[in-house]
């Protein structure tokens, strides 16, 4: 039980860590807690159903087409909301709430283009597979192996390509960033595409792992993903990562009877909260954050 | 369009407007006043209501008495989360106030023992039998009603909701002229210039929080009292988001924004049922409640992007940009 409640959580937290690290390439250097970022998910992964059940061109073709079309309307939004926004040297807050009514708008749009009934991919729901005492479904295995793919490429594009590294210059320190001669737009350009795409992975994974999802299910997903990037420290994607994978697994292994019994599995998303609340009072700063930022 | 011309519906939407201003002055003073980024201010209300139905309901108390324990409550809330989180950067802040919201959601929806669960207030005193907290409110709704002479109950709760909406505003706006409203706005600009004059910066900002609390909690007495049923799902992070968009829409730092953003608020909210042109009649009526919501999020980028200070704020005491 034990093994299986593990299993479930790196899968759970393949998907937190996925989008975390999103998140917190947006936070770090942009400067936006992307409140849409759920939604965004949410049209990555109504994108994919479309190609992947209406059109029957399969899960690949329908992720790929899902990661283009997110990074479009993440570069896209850029132009039209985002940019004018920096222009107007807006701080936090205004970028907050901005992304709170992009996020009321996008959902609804959602909605609209989709309807409300629940979607699901065209995976066997009943394809097993079996490792030890641990049995995963095929959507879950597609989940892990993505995931691992998608989390090892992100790595490597940030520790080691010149993007990368002035991708993390410009979150570290923008104007120093900008004085040493890198090209701040074209960073900002590459973070919207790269999360977007990822943005759009992990919605796919999501809407896999949970077999049913509607256009909430990226709101609901959301609240967990940032505590996930404020566990890891906002704006480190490194940490992000970590935090994904320790809020899937903690999430999971509380419902464990071995532990006093076991949460309610209702009390999972709660238990998510008080791991970030228990983190916080302990390390504001999160766990991999440094202290001078807080 | 005969709903447009109904006293009752308009009625409706000024109950609900003043409910919202009790909701919104409590973020004027956290954010407005103190700087305090509060996205967890449904939670509060949430608060207030659950108490107040809890006491009558399986304590057996007086509405009387458990309205006010019901505020002392919210505020007793806020002070908890202040301990817990005020020493966060702003935006550690925001989302633990966000996730707290929702835990007080959470647990509202699965303890059905104490809050009826996800079916609401109707199933608090267990499934057997129906509970009602609200007889002793229709009571005195009805007496008031009596007393003035007023055509309708909804007139009633109308005067009555906007009465305290509008003695608290006063209030709000009168306590930023005080020493404390002065200390409080300094904070907000500057929190360590404050504290280096030996300003207890905490203590304040706990203050600020626990007043808000109980504001959010009086906004849901009113709740409470008006639909005289309510669940969990009434009290999600839209609601709190509402608020905002309402203290964004009157001006950020001043009391008197708040009544007017809700006003503004509630006829674009109830006055977006009603268009009966295209493109709007393109889509049936549960497309049309999509749209609504959407343009109540255009109008709050909208906001942000053109006029930051809202309709009545300063552009000078902005803390917007």
């Amino acid at each position: 039980m034990f093994l299986q409640l593990l299993a479930n959580g790196l899968v759970t937290g393949a998907v937190y860590a996925i989008a975390a690290v999103g998140v917190s390439l947006v936070y770090g250097i942009l400067r936006i807690v992307h409140f849409a970022y759920g939604d965004l998910m949410t049209f990555g992964a109504f994108v994919a159903v479309t190609f992947d059940t209406t059109l029957g061109l399969g899960m690949i073709v329908a992720t790929a087409a899902a990661m283009v079309a997110a990074s479009a309307l993440s570069v896209g939004l850029d132009f039209a909301l985002w940019r004018p926004l920096r222009a107007r040297r807006a701080n936090f807050m205004s970028l907050f709430l901005a992304s709170i009514g992009l996020a009321l708008v996008l959902r609804q749009a959602i909605f609209l283009a989709w309807g409300p009934q629940p979607r699901a991919f065209d995976v066997d729901p009943f394809k097993v597979y079996t490792i030890g005492s641990v049995r995963l479904s095929g959507a879950q295995v597609i989940a892990i192996v993505v995931a691992v793919v998608a989390i090892v490429l992100v790595g490597l594009l940030l520790s080691f390509t010149t993007l990368g590294r002035t991708m993390r210059a410009v979150a570290d320190d923008r104007s120093l960033a900008a004085v040493a001669g890198i090209d701040t737009g074209r960073v900002v350009l590459a973070t919207w595409v790269l999360s977007g795409a990822l943005a759009a992975i992990a919605g796919v994974l999501a809407g896999l792992v949970q077999s049913t999802f509607d256009p909430n299910f990226g709101f609901t997903l959301l609240l967990p993903v940032f505590a996930a990037v404020v566990l890891g420290g906002i704006g480190n994607p490194y940490g992000a990562l970590a935090g994904g994978f320790l809020l899937g697994i903690v999430t999971e292994l509380s419902t464990w009877e071995g532990f006093g019994g076991g949460v309610d599995p209702v009390y999972k998303p709660v238990v998510a909260f008080a791991v970030l609340i228990v983190v916080l009072l302990a390390r504001p700063q999160g766990i991999l954050g440094r202290a001078r930022l807080v | 369009m005969s709903v447009l011309t109904s006293g009752e519906f308009w009625a409706f939407v000024g109950v609900v407007a003043g409910i919202y201003t009790i909701l919104t002055l409590g973020l004027q003073i956290e954010f407005g006043y103190a700087g305090l980024l509060n996205f967890g201010h449904v939670a509060f209300m949430a608060i207030g209501s659950y108490t107040m139905a809890i006491l009558v309901v399986k304590s057996g108390w007086s509405m009387w008495l458990a309205a006010p324990a019901a505020v002392v409550a919210s505020a007793a809330a806020g002070v908890v989360l202040g301990l817990a989180t005020l020493r966060l950067r702003a935006d550690y802040f925001a989302i633990v106030t966000i996730a707290l919201s929702e835990i007080v959601r959470y647990v509202a929806t699965n303890e059905d023992r104490l809050t009826g669960g996800s079916q609401g207030t109707i199933n608090l005193a267990g499934a057997e039998e129906a509970s009602d907290y609200n007889s002793q409110w229709q009571r005195f709704q009805d007496w008031f009603q009596g007393a003035l002479h007023l055509g309708s109950k909804d007139v009633a709760m109308l005067l009555l909701v906007w009465a305290v909406a509008l003695v608290l505003t006063a209030l709000v706006a009168l306590s930023i002229r005080t020493p404390w409203g002065r200390v409080l706005r300094a904070i907000r600009e500057d929190e360590d210039a404050a504290r280096s004059l030996g300003k207890n910066v905490f203590a304040y900002k706990l203050q600020a929080l626990a007043l808000g609390s109980a504001l959010a909690g009086v906004a849901g007495l009113f709740y409470a009292w008006q639909f005289a049923f309510f669940s969990p799902a009434d009290f999600a992070p839209l609601l709190t988001f509402f608020a905002w968009m309402i203290l964004i829409l009157g001006g950020v730092g001043r009391a008197w924004a708040v009544p007017v953003g809700a006003l503004v608020f509630g006829v674009i909210f109830a006055g977006t049922r009603f268009f009966e042109f295209a493109p709007f009649t393109w889509f049936d009526s549960a497309e049309r409640a999509y749209l609504r919501l959407m343009v109540i999020g255009l109008v709050l980028i909208g906001l942000i992007l053109f006029r930051p200070q809202g309709l009545l704020g300063k552009r000078e005491e902005l803390v917007l940009e």
